[in-house]
């Protein structure tokens, strides 16, 4: 979008708005952690020489990175709604998910050229 | 066999509870109780509709064939859940904003309304899900035989008819409470809240078993953990390409299915419910999948070789004869495989009546249909019988397909199917430069792969595909192998078939994109789609003005039904300004009608129809200019620009308004100079005439003092006139002072009736009521007495009676008191009524002198009193009516009239 247009983002912005942007950061890396520690029982495959991993070792691991993953989702959800959609309208920036505007709903014509 | 009858008495009743739980909530909503129903846990549980019996009872089969793998069903979705910020909420809001019906719509919307693209993702849709279906059939009958201890004969048939009596079940709940409003885009909250509560039933199902397998026949955790090393599945020996491949193919799967789209986006209430989803799905799929493992395990160890694995979960409880946990189990599988079903006929129907049915009946019927026919009693039953026939293609293909054994290779088939929506769904989303031609040609490409290399091979060597193509590739060429394209042999051929299909999807549709151009209705779409957070609300395309509402309202109420549509364009005349039924088809107005109706028919249908009427849909130089506008500082600046049109508009409104306003008021002016001048001139004339005699000299004294005399009355005449002119200026530009005493009526009247008629009272007979005069006043009581002079002196000139009475009647109530001044004359004609106010209006033959400034005088005084006086017809004869408030007058009062006083006055 429009990165480099005046006006568009501030540069720094307000203590609630930067939180609120760290925390769409970490809503983004979320599965991207997610995938990566999913992927991780790969690794223990040829290991150690003629020894699979033991099928209830990775059981235990990929619940317990589940049910961190639930934890985490939970945390940055809460704090992203918590934060409200006035910080949401505030927030501007570079990137269009940024600029969520409330719902005006669907029972009126748009009157914008009214 | 007690066990079966009770199998089905329970089997019933659960149903008889989902058809009354589904109709409660029907009702609850539409009655507006019920916010429950739209809680985000709902929503949640909604989205489990992804478990189905293959989890159910398949991921144990699953599990019990390769280990671990099944998780990955489950992890792919765990990703798109908590990744929900960047894909998802994109999706629910491109989807409630354009209100899309079905994954196809939203691809068919994205390019440009593009029909083409709609039947093409519905026919992939179809042919993906019909062995889905099947197979949720399948596993109901497998799951009541295990409970049939009789011979395979009866069993062969009882489990045709149940699989008859499930389907047809299916279809009417599905047609009850799935097609109840023909808004697809409306919530189904019957549906939903029976599929949160079967969501609920199969969790609970399987946790129990799970809770039973390991405390109650292992005797704890680790015990189990144990039994699962012992077990043939105690290695991890997943290829690292399966688990990945499978982990991509669920998360695009979750997103790419009909069903989850029907759920996710269509059913969606409200956007925040997502923030509640992305944790608590993921939990749900956490706890579905927990006990997977272990009871896999058991049930290698305990039931005797050969059972097939997809039913441990019912025959584990039956073996340990928990008959009463095996039928909780049996409920659990059941409601897998019904929710299932009833979701993905209601998204499929909507498909296919939307994007197949309905074109060809409009193009069947043509235009005319839109107007005599009824349109949403067809769409209604098209979509009816849309599900009728996606159950019964299920039933169909069950029958066909003798039912398979391994129930887990079908549904990833199917899913490797729909994933193929995933480059033009996604693309779509991010990428402004994806064209429908793009769209189309990825789409193909991936299906064809999908189809040679993954479904027809999977009915096995020589079934459809002959042994030879499978063994030597298509025409001989080896590369052509269905599991060895281009030569990459040895791989899973899952995996295989998903990275080729996948990869050649993607670069088919990126490829094409790249060399075509998309068409300005696309381009729209686009910009809708890629910016929905920055201008939401907006898709369109129409130029107005050539539509005809009232056709279009009759369409609409063919779709929506004739009160909600009447309403719709009263509502939006409204917002016009304009009174009545019919809004002028402005582009504003035909984007909203449109979007309205692809709630109903689909974007493509609704698109078509108003396109019909309006004529050809054509995009107009604005909207263009907003796609062209790349920056979102220029469309803001534009829209700076026009906010800033309107209002000088409206600026320019107001000042011809004033213009207007002055021009009269100059000719007024003009008209009341002349006649001033008129006025003066008459006695200047005879002041002048007059005194040009007496300078002649040689005048009798009598002449002398007649002259003198005449001369002496016009200039007296003159100068009450100058006086008069310079009260009235005084009075209108509310420069006067207000000089506020205490007096009651009745001394008022006294001085004004002496006043008025001096010495020559004998002339006149004025009758008071002296009783109702004792009323205190708090007012200007010389300008009142003023305009009381006025009025007698008036009924003394002009009352032509023989005998002349004057009734003077005062009366008050709480706030005002009016003063009637009545003489018994012949009155003043109507025409001329609303003339005696205005400035030297005299009327007919005047017998008496006078500028004809009186009345208005009294007027302007009156209306710094705070009060009026007004001609009061119907009395007999000349009425006037002094009305004044009984509230003191404040000094100041009159300030806020005053400037409205100069332009009122001269009306």
């Amino acid at each position: 979008m429009s990165e480099d247009a005046p006006g568009r983002r501030a540069e720094f912005v307000a203590r609630g708005t930067y939180r609120r942007r760290r925390l769409i950061d970490a809503a983004g890396l979320l599965p991207i952690l997610g995938a990566l520690l999913f992927l991780v029982p790969l690794l223990w495959v040829g290991a150690q020489e003629g020894a699979a991993p033991r099928t209830s070792h990775v059981l235990l691991y990929l619940f317990a990175v589940w049910a961190l993953l639930v934890v985490l989702s939970a945390l940055v959800s809460r704090g992203l709604g918590a934060s409200g959609d006035v910080a949401a309208r505030e927030d501007a920036g570079p990137d269009d998910m940024d600029t969520a505007s409330p719902d005006t709903g669907d029972d009126a014509p748009p009157a914008r050229r009214g | 066999m007690a066990t079966f009858t009770l199998l089905v008495l329970v089997c019933v009743a659960y149903v008889v509870l989902l058809f009354g739980v589904a109709f409660a909530a029907d009702r609850a909503a539409r009655r507006g109780r019920g916010a429950w129903l739209r809680s985000p846990l709902v929503y949640t549980l909604s989205l489990s509709i992804y478990c189905t019996a293959w989890t159910f009872y398949g991921a144990v089969g699953f599990a019990a064939r390769s280990g671990l793998e099944y998780v990955t069903i489950y992890l792919g979705p765990t990703l798109v859940m908590i990744g929900w910020w960047w894909t998802l909420r994109k999706m629910v809001r491109v989807g409630r904003s354009q209100r899309i019906t079905s994954v196809a719509d939203m691809i068919s919307s994205r390019y440009g309304k593009s029909n083409t693209l709609a039947v093409c993702v519905t026919i992939l849709a179809v042919i993906g899900a019909t062995p889905y279906i099947a197979l949720q059939l399948q596993s109901v009958t497998l799951s009541f035989a295990a409970f049939t201890p009789a011979g395979p004969s009866l069993q062969a048939r009882s489990e045709q008819s149940i699989a008859i009596y499930v389907a047809l079940g299916l279809t009417l709940f599905t047609i009850l409470f799935g097609t109840r409003n023909l808004d697809a885009n409306e919530r189904h909250h019957g549906v939903v809240i029976a599929i949160a509560l079967e969501a609920v039933v199969k969790l609970f199902a399987l946790l129990a078993v799970g809770v039973f397998v390991v405390w109650g026949l292992e005797g704890g955790i680790a015990q189990t953990l144990a039994r699962i090393d012992a077990s043939p599945i105690a290695e991890f020996t997943v290829t690292p390409s399966r688990w990945t491949a499978l982990t991509l193919l669920s998360a695009t799967a979750f997103l790419c299915l009909p069903r989850m789209f029907q759920v996710m986006v269509v059913e969606n209430e409200d956007e925040s419910h997502l923030r509640t989803a992305a944790w608590a799905f993921p939990l749900y799929l956490m706890l579905i999948s927990l006990f997977v493992v272990p009871i896999a395990a058991v049930g290698l160890d305990l039931m005797p070789a050969g059972t097939n694995p997809d039913l441990f979960v019912l025959k584990l409880p039956l073996l340990a004869g928990q008959d009463g946990l095996a039928i909780l189990s049996f409920l659990g599988g059941f409601s897998s495989a019904t929710s299932m079903v009833i979701v993905a006929a209601i998204a499929l129907s909507t498909m296919v009546s939307n994007h197949i049915v309905m074109p060809i009946w409009l193009r069947a019927t043509g235009g005319a249909a839109m107007m005599s026919g009824d349109v949403r009693h067809v769409a209604l039953l098209a979509r009816r019988l849309s599900i009728g026939a996606v159950v019964f293609l299920g039933y169909l293909y069950f029958r066909m397909s003798g039912g398979g054994t391994a129930l887990a290779a079908i549904g990833l088939i199917a899913f490797a199917g729909v994933a193929q929506f995933l480059p033009a769904l996604m693309g779509g989303l991010v990428w402004r430069g994806a064209t429908r031609l793009g769209a189309l040609a990825g789409l193909s490409v991936g299906f064809a792969f999908w189809l040679y290399c993954l479904l027809l091979p999977s009915f096995g060597a020589g079934v459809i595909l002959p042994v030879r193509v499978m063994e030597a590739g298509l025409f001989g060429q080896s590369w052509l192998r269905p599991y060895a394209m281009f030569w990459t042999g040895g791989m899973d051929p899952l995996v295989h078939a998903v990275m080729w299909s996948m990869l050649l999807n993607c670069a088919a549709f990126c490829a094409v994109s790249l060399f075509t151009f998309p068409r300005p209705v696309e381009r729209l779409q686009g910009a809708q789609f890629v910016n929905v957070f920055d201008h939401s609300q907006r898709p369109g395309s129409w130029t107005g003005g050539l539509g005809q509402s009232e056709d279009l309202l009759i369409m609409s109420q063919r779709i929506l039904g004739a009160a909600e549509a009447q309403e719709l364009f009263a509502r939006a005349a409204r917002r016009q300004g304009l009174s009545g039924y019919l809004p002028e088809p402005s582009p504003e107005f035909l984007e909203f009608l449109e979007r309205r109706l692809s709630g109903s028919v689909g974007a493509a249908t609704a698109h078509a129809m108003v396109s019909q009427i309006v004529g050809r849909a054509t995009v107009s130089v604005e909207d263009l200019l907003a796609v062209a506008d790349e920056t979102a500082q220029i469309m803001e600046y534009s829209n700076r620009l026009e906010a800033k049109s309107t209002e000088q508009a409206r600026t320019a409104r107001q000042l011809r308004v004033v213009n207007e306003k002055l021009t009269q008021l100059s000719v007024q002016k003009d008209g009341f100079l002349s006649q001033v001048s008129h006025e003066l001139r008459t006695p200047m004339t005879s002041i002048r005439a007059f005194s040009e005699i007496l300078l002649g000299g040689d005048l009798t004294p009598e002449q002398l003092q007649k002259y003198a005399s005449i001369i002496h009355a016009e200039s007296l005449r003159l100068t009450r006139l100058l006086d008069d002119l310079l009260d009235l200026s005084v009075l209108e530009s509310g420069q006067v002072v207000l000089n506020v005493q205490s007096g009651t009526l009745a001394q008022v009247l006294d001085r004004a009736i002496s006043g008025a008629v001096g010495g020559a009272a004998g002339s006149l007979n004025i009758r008071r009521d002296a009783a109702s005069e004792a009323v205190l006043l708090q007012t200007d009581i010389d300008r009142l007495a003023q305009v009381f002079i006025n009025l007698i002196a008036n009924a003394r000139k002009y009352c032509d009676a023989a005998h002349p009475v004057l009734d003077i009647r005062a009366e008050r109530d709480s706030t005002t008191l009016t003063v009637d001044f009545v003489d018994n004359g012949t009155g003043i004609p109507i025409e001329d009524e609303a003339l005696i106010f205005e400035k030297f209006s005299r009327l007919g033959e005047t017998r008496a002198p006078g500028a004809g400034l009186g009345l208005a005088i009294c007027r302007e005084i009156m209306h710094r009193l705070g009060g009026s006086v007004a001609y009061l017809p119907g009395q007999g004869g000349a009425a006037f009516r002094v009305t004044l408030p009984l509230a003191p007058l404040e000094p100041g009062g009159g300030n806020d009239l005053v400037t409205k006083g100069g332009l009122r006055s001269v009306r």
